[in-house]
Parts: structure tokens; C-alpha cells; sequence
């Protein structure tokens, strides 16, 4: 007979309490979110009075998780930038040449003359004049490698060298490159995080995608354009030696040197050394102030080993000048006046206010290893994501009006029951969204609505399987035993199919259509829960009420 | 008194033509290949590249003062139409802008955004800045998507072939999965047709087609399985139509109730997910028909397996009950 044990009944009280409570907090968006807002404050260490009240408008032993808006309803900026990671491979080879040239030199008794050759960046080319010490060459370049620090790449050396005539070939070996992507896409995801938490701004995505992709995804930000300038700028800081100063900007620099544009002079360009004294890897601080004449700085304090490089340089080399470079310009090329020692210094040029603090900013959070390039970009104003929330509202409002309506139309009683449940489930969906904090997008609001739609399928099934089984079996309470019974195969069957393509979706998806695969798959999830155990509970538990001889359905 | 979609005990012979049916699917899915190759789909930045800028302003809009006045900036390819929506306040002009992938740019600068601006600004004085939406989309990531997006919709459709056939007899399963194919290729036939934008959301509602269409197919050939075995010695055509009769019932509820949600976001829902709930609204139309005439028309085709008394490794393996 119709029975439904009290340990099931309780497990889907229980289950229906906890989406509950879960989905709450959503219907106080607002509050929930100046509580969560003022207790993040908190646990930074902004302790203050005017937090604490904030932080009181949400009671603490109720859940304050909230279903994240996407970026398509709250406004923001979207960027999918790529990682240039051949830029790290081409940095690496050209900091590689002092140290080729230093090996080499006390050995020109056999390897003869030891000269740069023009080269794709990424490899090194040295030419030598005897090739009769190619071999020893060789051996002295090789031991310069290092072994490569990963799990998988046990024993691989970090540099692969080879001859090629008079020549040597250096470039990295596969091993190193794969590890050097590894540590280069870390460090640029950990670098972006650190600018944009700089600028504070509330629940930025900031996520790897496939190789060497970031997704940035920035809620609240003016334009993709404000997030590019703070996240598009490597911030390469670096000291190099300076050769000479010219206006042709096609003059050769020579090899092993590099012609750079100055920032503040136009038409003038610098004859560098590639290979760098110091970098800004080396920086601990960065702070923006004045420099003597008032105008904005930046003070810069270095590690011991930069301090230490730093210090040699300017001993040996007073009365030259260097340049200071961020991002392939020359800032400016002092000529070092004493030896400084105590590893800080300024950065003087034509700044602003802002730049001189953004440049702070930029090299205190570090440099990104390698450039950026953006594949993607979305930018979606306030206001658009406001008018699709209240557009998404009212139709899902309607929708569910519309569906209750007509369920209770189509089957009385039953159909009542039905409508608990689909209200049940919509909590449902929301508790579960909260609960794992899913963001929710406009193509997500779309299948909630499909939920509606089809979360009364499972109910359909069963109330049409029980008004055929009215007609042959004996009473209303084996109908409805039977109904269900019979109609579980078809509901597990559908959704189980339908579930399969919410999941293919999720994966293969991305922003809005994963927010859409979401709510599909747990509204799946929550529709067959409350069709199956909800109503069928429902009906239970009216029918033990009332034992009518006949029902209606 | 209850509302009823369709009368209780209907008999209809739904096989009476199933060769008319057929042929009248397969025709549309002739017209929709030829539109597809002839016309092509209104691909999205999302597949094609390019930047797509939203505009409101609080005057009327003129496409061709736009245009022109985008001209001067040499910006290649550049499509404006005016936006209509209900939604929409008395004073919101919107209108859609779709600019050319540019050469040897990945996504769109933010200097050429500022010159769209500011051009428009000078013809538009109501023109609201910075502008409601820009996306932009390179050449290579585009790429990837269309890609990733027909490995989606592929991977699905076997997905669900492989589930089916072991639910179900290898019979069930090409029924289902030509009727999925069909719902498939007729959406992507009316987006060439009417060229509506297909993007990225479309695929979503593609798939979504694909699982509706599905729990179509599968509820009646649940009860399919079941009737083969209450009616061992009716032929196949008289059990297929039985079993679409008794589930008729449940068929167009549950279609009225998904359709009646799809209907109010499409009317309400805004424009920006007009086209998504388009194809929705259009794939539970053609997943209902295709699971009457064409799964089961295909399945009557192919025959079936009659004896069910033995049940073998894939089939028969029904769900247990629940002992609720």
C-alpha cells in the first residue's frame, strides 16, 4: 500500500529544509551581500566600527552564500589575454651570453675568437674561429646547464646544445621549455591577481585556461580598456649599461646590443646592451614620491643579490651612464655619479601624479614574465546587466504563473501539489547555486525557465500514468502506487539523457553557456528529487488524511 | 472540470503515411542544407571575429547617418541595425554595430572604441557613453569556438546514441539519434533561413534541443518497450501507434507548459536572449514532431526485436523500482 517510511520522510524534510536555508540568503541580496562585503573587510584587518555595523545587518549563524551575478547582469569587464610564452624563452637566451662568453674566453687558446651571431629569439648562436675546439667549446658550453626542476622531466638537462659548423647552438631543452611554461603561466596568474587586488575590486575571476590562456573576468570595472592598462603592462624593469645615444632609429645596434626608443625624448633612441645589471625581479619595494625637484618619482629598494650587482656595477663604472627601461623605453639614462651601494635608488622622469603611483603599483606586484595579447574582450555596462535582470525577472515570473496556472488547470488537486513542488524546486536550484557558488548568467536565468517548463514533466508522467491505471486497478491508492512505479523508468530515462547534455556542456563551454549548463544540470537534479519524493510525499500524506474511496486526477 | 489538451482515449493512426512523414522531414532537411550552403548562417563575433558594440541613445536612431559617419574611419566591414524590443523605455534607442575582425589586431583597441564614440557622438548627441556592451572576439579564438562547438554538439549526440542503445535495442537508438539529427540540422536550417545571429548561446540551445527532443523520443519508447511485451502479437505498427496514443496526453502537456515558459522569456526576456529562445521555442516544436514521425517512424522502418521474455546483456535492464 500507499507508505513512505518515517526515516524517508524525515531524510526529505531535512533535504528540503537545507535548499532552504541555503537559497535564503538570496532574497536579501543586498543585506547579505553588505554583510559579506564588511566581513571580508573584517578579516583583513579593517576592523573598524563602521564594518561591524555593516556586518550586523546579516545575522552570522544563518548561510550567507550567495549566487554570484555574472558579468552579463552585473556589468564588467572580460578579457581572455594569452601568455606570450616564447618571450621567456628568448629572455632566457639572451641573459644566457655573458655567461657563454665568460666560459669560453679563458679557453681561446683552442676555441679562437668568440663572436654573437644574429639569431631567431629563443636560440643563441655563438661563431667561433677554430673549429678544431668545437668539442671542448661544446663540453665548457654544455656545463652551464642545470638539471631541470620538475617531477617528470627526471635528469633532463635545462639546455640543449648543439654545433652547427663554426657554430654553437644553444636553445632550451623541450623539458625546460615545458617546465618554464609551467612556472611562467603560475607567475603570470599570480601577478595579475596581485595588480587587481591593488586596485580592490569585489570577486574577480582570474583563471588558466588550457595552455597558455587567463581568463580575466572583472565585475563592477568601467571598461576592458581600464583592465588592460592595469593588468596589459609587463612593468619590465630593467638596468642596463648604455653604449650610445643616436636619432636614426634604423641605426644597427650591433650584435648583443639593442636600440631603444627614449620615453620623454622624441627622435632619440639608445644603443643598449641586452644583457641587464639588474632587473626588476630584484625589487622588494616600490614606493611613488618627489625627487628634489618636486617632480613625481618612484623610490625603489632593492634585494641583497640586486643591491650587491647593483653596487659593483656603479663601483666599475662612474662617470658612464646607464639606462633605466620599463617595457623596451628608456625612462631615463643617468650617468652614475658614485658608487651606490646601499641598493635603493629614484626613477626620475616626466611622470604624472597617477603614473608615478601606477608604476609604484605595477612594480610592486611584480613583472609578468611575458607579454600579454587579448583574444577576447567583453565589456557590459551596469545598466544593460540591470535591464536584463529585470527583464529575466518578470518573464520568469510570468513563466512560473503561467505554468502553476495551468498545472492546477490540467489536474486539480494534483496539480497543486505539483506547483509545491515546483516552487520547492526553484529554492532548490538557488540553494544549490549558492551552495557551490555558481555565477548566474542571463543564458542561466533562460534555464531556469526551462526548468519550470520541464520540471513538471516528471509530474505529468506520473499523474498521467495514474489516471490510466484509474481505469484498471482496483482503488485509487494501488492507482497511485502503480503510477509511479510505472512512470519511473521514462523519468529516469529523460533526464538522465538530458543530464548528459548539460554535462557535455558544462564542459565544453565557457562564460555564459556554463552558467546556462549549470542551472539545467542542477535543475535536473532538484526536479527529479521533488517529482519523485516531494509530491509523491505530498499526495501521501493527504491521501492517509482523507482515505477517499475515489480521486480525481 | 479539467483542462484538457488532448481527449481522454484518443486513436489516432499516426502510421497510416509514415512515408509521407518521412519524406516530408527529409525535404525539410534538403531546404535546410541548401539554405545552409547557399545563404550561410549569420555567424556571431563569436565565430566569425569582429566587435560588436551596443548603442543607446535618447534619440531616434539613423542606421544611415551612422554609417556614415563610421565611414570615415575605414573600419573594413561595418553592419548597424536598429534594435525593437518591448522592454525597452520610450526614450532607449538602441542599436547593434558589428565591425570587422581588424588586420593584425586580436581584440579591439580601446583607442578604436574612443573614435567610434566620438564619431557617432557628433551625428547622435544622445548617444550614451561609454557604450551599453563591447565584445570583441579575435580571429583565432573564434576559431576554437566553432570548433569546440561542434565537438560539443558530436560528443552529445553520441552520448546519447551509446545511452540509448543500452537502455534500449540498437533499433531505439538510430530512431533516436536521426530524429536528434533531424531537429538539429531543421534549427540550424530556419537560423540560415531567416539568418538570425548564431552564436555561441545558440549552440547552448542547440543542445538543449538535443536533450528535449531526447526525453521526447525516450517516453514514448519507454512505453514502446513496455507494450511490446503486454502485446506480443500485435504488429509493430499497431503497438507504436498504440503507445504514442496513450503518451499523447503527456506529450503536448509537457510541451504547452516548457512552451508557455518559453514563450514569456521570449516576449519578456529582452533582446538579448531573443535568439536563444527562438531556437528553444523552434526545438520543442521539432523535437515533439520527431519523436512521433520520425523516431518512430524509423523505428517501425528498422523493426524491433519482438521477444522480450529473455532479456540479454543490453537490454531489458530497467531501473529498479523504488521502494518509497
Amino acid at each position: 500500500m500507499l507508505q513512505i517510511d518515517a526515516w524517508k520522510r524525515i531524510t526529505i524534510w531535512l533535504t528540503l529544509l537545507v535548499g532552504l536555508t541555503l537559497a535564503m540568503p538570496n532574497a536579501f541580496y543586498t543585506r547579505v551581500e553588505t554583510y559579506n562585503d564588511a566581513m571580508q573587510a573584517i578579516e583583513l584587518g579593517a576592523d573598524t566600527t563602521e564594518n561591524r555595523d555593516a556586518a550586523s545587518v546579516w545575522p552570522d549563524f544563518l548561510p550567507s552564500g550567495l549566487v554570484n551575478l555574472g558579468l552579463d547582469l552585473r556589468g564588467g569587464a572580460h578579457l581572455l589575454a594569452e601568455v606570450q610564452l616564447d618571450d621567456v624563452y628568448a629572455a632566457r637566451m639572451d641573459s644566457l651570453w655573458p655567461d657563454v662568453r665568460d666560459v669560453l674566453r679563458p679557453e681561446r687558446a683552442t676555441v679562437g675568437t668568440i663572436r654573437l651571431q644574429p639569431s631567431e629569439p629563443g636560440t643563441l648562436r655563438v661563431r667561433i674561429s677554430e673549429e678544431a675546439g668545437m668539442a671542448r667549446a661544446l663540453e665548457l658550453v654544455r656545463g652551464l646547464a642545470q638539471p631541470v626542476v620538475t617531477l617528470t622531466g627526471v635528469g633532463a638537462q635545462d639546455l640543449d646544445v648543439s654545433g652547427d659548423g663554426n657554430d654553437i647552438i644553444v636553445q632550451l631543452s623541450e623539458e625546460e621549455k615545458r617546465a618554464t611554461d609551467e612556472r611562467t603561466m603560475q607567475q603570470s596568474l599570480e601577478i595579475i591577481r596581485r595588480r587587481i587586488d591593488e586596485v580592490g575590486t569585489r570577486e574577480p575571476t582570474i583563471q588558466r585556461q588550457g595552455a597558455d590562456r587567463i581568463l580575466i573576468q572583472v565585475p563592477g570595472i568601467g571598461s576592458a580598456a581600464e583592465l588592460k592598462e592595469i593588468i596589459g603592462t609587463t612593468a619590465q624593469l630593467t638596468f642596463q649599461p648604455v653604449i650610445g645615444r643616436t636619432s636614426d632609429e634604423n641605426d644597427a645596434p650591433g650584435i648583443g646590443n639593442e636600440l631603444l626608443p627614449s620615453m620623454d625624448e622624441e627622435g632619440i633612441f639608445y644603443i643598449l646592451e641586452q644583457a641587464p645589471v639588474v632587473t626588476g625581479e630584484e625589487l622588494v619595494d616600490a614606493q611613488p614620491s618627489f625627487d628634489q625637484n618636486g617632480r613625481p618619482a618612484v623610490n625603489f629598494r632593492f634585494n641583497p643579490s640586486g643591491a650587491r650587482a647593483f653596487g659593483d656595477y656603479t663601483a666599475q663604472n662612474i662617470g658612464n651612464p646607464f639606462a633605466i627601461v620599463l617595457d623596451e623605453e628608456v625612462i631615463s639614462a643617468p650617468t652614475i655619479q658614485s658608487h651606490i651601494p646601499g641598493g635603493s635608488g629614484i626613477i626620475t622622469g616626466n611622470f604624472t601624479v597617477e603614473e608615478s603611483t601606477n608604476l609604484a603599483v605595477l612594480l610592486r606586484a611584480g613583472a609578468l614574465p611575458a607579454e600579454l595579447s587579448f583574444l577576447e574582450e567583453r565589456t557590459i555596462g551596469p545598466e544593460l546587466g540591470q535591464d536584463s535582470i529585470d527583464a529575466g525577472k518578470i518573464a520568469t515570473i510570468i513563466a512560473f504563473v503561467g505554468v502553476l496556472i495551468f498545472m492546477a488547470l490540467s489536474y486539480g488537486l494534483f496539480g497543486l501539489f505539483a506547483n509545491v513542488a515546483l516552487i520547492l524546486n526553484i529554492a532548490m536550484i538557488f540553494g544549490l547555486l549558492s551552495l557551490v557558488g555558481a555565477t548566474l548568467t542571463l543564458p542561466g536565468i533562460a534555464g531556469i525557465v526551462l526548468t519550470v517548463g520541464m520540471a513538471v514533466d516528471a509530474n505529468v508522467l506520473v499523474f498521467e500514468r495514474i489516471r490510466e491505471e484509474l481505469k484498471t486497478a482496483k482503488g485509487p491508492a494501488r492507482a497511485i502506487e502503480l503510477g509511479y512505479e510505472k512512470a519511473l523508468s521514462a523519468i529516469i530515462d529523460a533526464n538522465i539523457t538530458t543530464f548528459i547534455t548539460a554535462v557535455i556542456l558544462y564542459v565544453m563551454g565557457s562564460g555564459p553557456v556554463r552558467g546556462f549548463a549549470i542551472t539545467l544540470g542542477f535543475g535536473i537534479l532538484t526536479s527529479v528529487f521533488t517529482a519523485i519524493f516531494v509530491t509523491r510525499l505530498l499526495i501521501v500524506i493527504w491521501f492517509e488524511r482523507r482515505r477517499p474511496k475515489q480521486i480525481e486526477v | 472540470m479539467r483542462l484538457r489538451l488532448v481527449r481522454q482515449n484518443t486513436n489516432f493512426d499516426f502510421f497510416s503515411r509514415w512515408r509521407l512523414w518521412l519524406g516530408l522531414s527529409a525535404l525539410l532537411i534538403v531546404v535546410s542544407f541548401a539554405s545552409f550552403l547557399l545563404q550561410g548562417l549569420n555567424y556571431g563575433i563569436d565565430f566569425r571575429g569582429g566587435t560588436t558594440i551596443r548603442t543607446e541613445s535618447t534619440e531616434p536612431v539613423d542606421v544611415g547617418t551612422y554609417r556614415a559617419a563610421l565611414e570615415t574611419l575605414a573600419l573594413g566591414d561595418v553592419s548597424i541595425s536598429e534594435v525593437f524590443d518591448p522592454t525597452f523605455g520610450p526614450d532607449q534607442n538602441v542599436a547593434m554595430i558589428r565591425i570587422q575582425a581588424q588586420e593584425g589586431e586580436e581584440a579591439v583597441t580601446a583607442t578604436l572604441i574612443e573614435e567610434v564614440g566620438v564619431a557617432l557622438q557628433a551625428v547622435d548627441p544622445g548617444l550614451k557613453l561609454p557604450f551599453a556592451s563591447v565584445e570583441s572576439v579575435g580571429p583565432k579564438v573564434s576559431g576554437e569556438l566553432i570548433q569546440t562547438a561542434a565537438i560539443a554538439v558530436v560528443l552529445a549526440i553520441a552520448a546519447v546514441l551509446i545511452y540509448i542503445w543500452l537502455r534500449f535495442e540498437w533499433q531505439f537508438a538510430v530512431g533516436a539519434v536521426v530524429a536528434l539529427v533531424h531537429d538539429v540540422i531543421l534549427t540550424i536550417g530556419i537560423f540560415s533561413e531567416l539568418q538570425i545571429k548564431f552564436d555561441l548561446a545558440i549552440i547552448a540551445a542547440l543542445l538543449t534541443i538535443v536533450g528535449y527532443s531526447l526525453n521526447d523520443t525516450v517516453v514514448v519508447f519507454d512505453r514502446v518497450r513496455e507494450n511490446l511485451i503486454k502485446y506480443k502479437s500485435k504488429d509493430l505498427n499497431e503497438v507504436l501507434n498504440i503507445s504514442i496514443n496513450e503518451t499523447l496526453s503527456r506529450t503536448f502537456m509537457t510541451s504547452a507548459t516548457t512552451l508557455l515558459a518559453l514563450i514569456a522569456l521570449f516576449v519578456l526576456g529582452g533582446d538579448v536572449i531573443r535568439g536563444f529562445v527562438f531556437a528553444m521555442i523552434w526545438g520543442v516544436i521539432v523535437g515533439t514532431y520527431s519523436s512521433i514521425f520520425v523516431a518512430s517512424a524509423i523505428l517501425l522502418w528498422l523493426g524491433v526485436k519482438r521477444d522480450w521474455s529473455k532479456p540479454t546483456d543490453t537490454t531489458g535492464n530497467q531501473f529498479g523500482n523504488i521502494d518509497a
